[in-house]
């Protein structure tokens, strides 16, 4: 019964204070194998927090954070990482020095095992490079991969940070603001790639680009003050008159 | 991955020895045949860019900023100094006492600081290499305090090579050591470890959020490079026969620091380079006016910076790179 | 019983000066670093040139101990702020290692500029009349340089106390220490706010300096020698708070004189096997702030 009915990625009850400060106050959130989930909310409504919570790099103050059913609520980050919980960050966090093809075989590397072994040269792990290469041209970047990160430009390096997140295969996939900061032309390139997501990913996706979210997301979550406002279909959230209260200010039409 | 004098590391790359990395070791060799009387500085030398090359596998590689990496150096070279009287003057026997005791030491300390970041960290590599000083300054039973330890007995390498006084055995010592020890970091740098080091380096968030164990890979890189510095500390013991606080001060952990950067920090060959030229213009320049001396050191770290942080293979290498545009 | 009882006040004076004189340096090094997030390894060379400076004013200008102290300071702090615009300041953004290694490069040019314009060997200030000799206190008698020390330092203390609680310069200090972008984002010109605040924390490491000059004594090599001891003082306090080196200069001036007394043979191995402790204990130290 539970495998079948467990949720690829699953919250209850979720809290989070910092003194008498609350971020976070019992949050419930499903999200389901192969979704296209986004979470939304005004700024501070403690969005990057949740991720937090779910990638242990915040432990909550109460409550559980489930990966498949199993409770992970207790596990440090890495933990997590190897059990399928991958991320992005809404400020490119990359190797900058690197190549844009090391910093995709690094979390390749680690995935396989081999990323702790000092007696071959990284060059002779054949399987790894050829993994990152693919996955590169996956998106579009094959012809990057020689270069330094920093040298690209911000849109490319925004899919950068998916690539990485996407050699780890992961089961659940969190992106945080993967358009953000993007020039309108180069985010054109992040949409598409975002649809092309492998379809058994869950994938829960913040963002503030509300055409973004209608486009990608089968069901929206609203966060408010640390509290889940309402969940439903795009349909249903952009019908809700509390959403709209929030979002467009009273009085909208 | 750039740099490196071309050598491409990294998963892309290639670990094949590529033409110019055979230079030093030409080098080298030409100094022995054509400079016999530069081999005591030659020996010193090369024993100065072993310590750089141990410090540039946790700083320029690690990305693990640290002013006490003297102290693995200094207690390398007590021990070795110590082992010569009271037990045997063995000089490969010192090289692996000194290598195991300098590496528990930075394993000890390394489980304890790495836990730390920035200024506590820094604070606490100085604190480190404080507390050995002032061991070695105090017990002067063991380590003779502040005069150190003179004419330490050093038998023949494997009972027949003789230290002679012209420096000859101790420069191919120093030369042989080296050498290995390049093999080793230089495989280390190549592998999937150093490519996960570089990585923690440049991004240490985004490390954990690909599930590697950060804390235990940098414990690892920092207690091979700790054994390495001690045994360079090791080699100048048994190659000049005295040990003393001088190889235990902030000075020496400040000197082999500009002398990495001056290289160029996180390339190998900046550990060959620094040393040279900063200890070659040392021998000439610092002997007229060490005032100045010191303060074109000063200076030129200051200079390096602000405009050059990639050292003397960095200019280099942004010269050929301007080259080679000019010339496509 | 009555000799361990005197020679324990005679500790804890000889301490409580020597922590006064490390907290007056180190304070700066303690605002600037919390403030600017900056690793300033060079604040040595302040407290030095304020010593050195007040020197030569004395021999050279022919100045008494305190005019010839008073202009030290300014001229350091002018310097200060000099060197903050031109250097400092594009460094705010680099990296660790990058301000490590810039501040060593201070080190080694002031150190160097003092042999050639000092020599090698130490220097003294001679202290006016009124500080040589003893002073009477509580019935027992007590060198009144020190007591000078003490007295001064906590006049000192006071007012930058309440100067930082009470002025407005205070408040914006306290608000850009606590988050830099939030303070910019009101309006707060950090710019100007980190020269200024510079050239206190630099002017007072000079005050330490040339005041002390007695207790640590000036010699080119007086950066490297004391570095370790300001940045345990600022480590073990805390950032960016003057009550966190208040404590941390306490600590470290009583411990150590207590410690060089009673176990000579240890020297200071003590202070910075305590260090270490409290520094795995807790990184931030006593009452900075947890990152």
């Amino acid at each position: 019964m539970a495998a079948a009915q467990a949720f690829a990625l699953e919250t209850r009850r979720l809290c989070m204070s910092f003194g008498a400060l609350t971020v976070a106050e019992n949050i419930d959130f499903r999200l389901a194998a192969g979704a296209r989930h986004a979470l939304i909310g005004p700024n501070g409504a403690g969005k990057t927090t949740f991720i937090n919570m779910l990638t242990g790099r915040l432990a909550p103050s109460s409550g559980a954070v489930l990966l498949g059913g199993a409770d992970i609520t207790a596990l440090a980050q890495s933990a997590r990482v190897k059990r399928g919980l991958g991320r992005t960050f809404q400020i490119n966090t990359l190797f900058r020095e690197l190549s844009v093809l090391d910093n995709v075989a690094l979390g390749v590397a680690e995935r396989l095992g081999v990323a702790g072994r000092f007696w071959r040269a990284a060059s002779a792990y054949r399987e790894v490079r050829d993994e990152a290469l693919a996955l590169l041209g996956s998106l579009g970047l094959a012809a990057d991969a020689g270069q330094r990160v920093l040298d690209l430009p911000y849109g490319k390096q925004r899919l950068v940070e998916i690539a990485i997140a996407l050699g780890l295969k992961p089961s659940v996939l969190l992106l945080d603001e993967p358009a953000a900061g993007v020039p309108s032309l180069e985010s054109a390139r992040i949409l598409e790639v975002l649809d092309r997501l492998p379809a058994e990913i869950a994938i829960l996706i913040i963002e503030h680009d509300m055409e973004l979210v209608f486009r990608f997301a089968r069901r929206i979550t609203v966060l408010v003050q640390g509290q889940v406002l309402c969940e439903g279909t795009p349909a249903e959230i952009s019908a809700d008159r509390r959403v709209r209260e929030v979002y467009l200010g009273e009085g909208h039409g | 991955m750039f740099g490196d004098s071309g050598a491409a590391i990294g998963y892309g790359g290639s670990a094949r020895l590529r033409p110019l990395e055979v230079l030093p070791w030409v080098l080298a060799a030409v100094v022995f045949f054509f400079a016999p009387n530069y081999l005591p500085l030659g020996a010193y030398i090369l024993i100065m860019i072993l310590f750089a090359l141990s410090l540039e596998l946790i700083l320029g590689y690690g990305g693990i900023v640290t002013l006490g990496h003297a102290a693995y150096f200094g207690f390398g070279a007590y021990v070795a100094g110590i082992l010569a009287v009271r037990v045997s003057g063995d000089p490969l026997l010192g090289l692996a006492a000194a290598a195991l005791a300098a590496g528990l030491l930075g394993l000890a300390t390394g489980a304890v600081i790495l836990r730390t970041h920035a200024l506590a960290l820094l604070m606490l590599t100085l604190a480190i290499t404080s507390i050995v000083f002032e061991i070695a300054s105090q017990w002067t039973s063991v380590t003779g305090g502040s005069d150190g330890m003179h004419s330490v007995p050093i038998l023949p390498i494997l009972g027949s090579f003789k230290f002679d006084m012209f420096g000859k055995t101790a420069y191919l010592y120093c030369l042989l050591v080296l050498f290995l020890c390049w093999w080793l970091v230089r495989t280390i740098v190549h592998s999937p470890f150093g490519m996960a080091l570089a990585g923690t380096r440049e991004n240490d968030v985004r490390m954990h959020a690909i599930g590697a164990p950060v804390y235990r890979r940098q414990l690892i890189a920092y207690t091979i490079s700790a054994a390495l510095a001690g045994v360079a500390g090791a080699l100048l013991t048994h190659t000049t026969q005295f040990v003393g606080l001088s190889v235990l001060t902030f000075e020496l952990s400040g000197e082999v620091l500009v002398m990495l950067v001056l290289g160029g920090i996180r390339r190998i060959y900046g550990a060959f380079v620094g040393p040279v030229v900063f200890l070659v213009a040392r021998d000439y320049l610092a002997k007229q006016s060490p005032e100045y001396w010191t303060l074109g050191i000063g200076l030129l770290l200051i200079f390096i910076v602000m405009f050059a942080r990639g050292g003397i293979l960095g200019l280099m290498d942004s010269l050929r790179r301007r080259l080679v545009r000019k010339v496509s | 019983m009555e000799a361990f009882f005197s020679s324990l006040v005679s500790i804890l004076f000889h301490g409580l000066a020597f922590g006064a004189i490390l907290y007056v340096i180190s304070v700066g090094l303690s605002v600037t670093m919390g403030l600017m997030g900056f690793v300033n390894l060079a604040h040595g060379v302040f407290a030095m040139a304020g010593g050195y400076l007040m020197i030569s004013a004395m021999q050279k200008l022919g100045l008494a101990w305190l005019p010839a102290l008073l202009l030290a300071c300014a001229a350091v702090a002018l310097a200060s702020m000099l060197l903050e615009r031109l250097l400092y300041a594009r460094l705010y953004g680099a990296g660790e290692l990058e301000q490590v290694l810039f501040t060593i490069g201070l080190i080694f040019v002031a150190v160097a500029l003092a042999r050639l314009a000092y020599g090698t060997g130490p220097q003294s200030a001679p202290l006016p009349d009124y500080m040589k000799g003893q002073t009477e206190l509580f019935g027992r008698t007590f060198p009144s340089y020190r007591v000078v020390v003490i007295a001064s330092s906590a006049v000192l203390i006071a007012v930058l106390w309440i100067g930082l609680e009470r002025t407005r310069w205070g408040a914006m200090v306290r608000a850009a220490v606590d988050n830099r972008a939030m303070a910019q984002s009101i309006g707060i010109d950090t710019g100007r706010l980190f020269t200024y605040t510079f050239a206190l924390g630099s002017g007072l490491a000079a005050l330490g300096g040339a005041l002390g000059a007695d207790l640590l004594a000036m010699t080119p090599t007086y950066p490297f020698e004391h570095l370790v001891y300001f940045l345990i003082v600022v480590a073990i306090g805390g950032l960016g708070t003057l009550r966190g080196p208040f404590v941390g200069a306490l600590l470290i001036g009583i411990g150590d004189t207590a410690c060089k007394y009673w176990m000579p043979q240890f020297g200071a191995f003590f202070v910075y096997a305590a260090t270490m402790a409290l520094l795995l204990w807790r990184p931030q130290g006593l009452l900075g702030r947890a990152h």
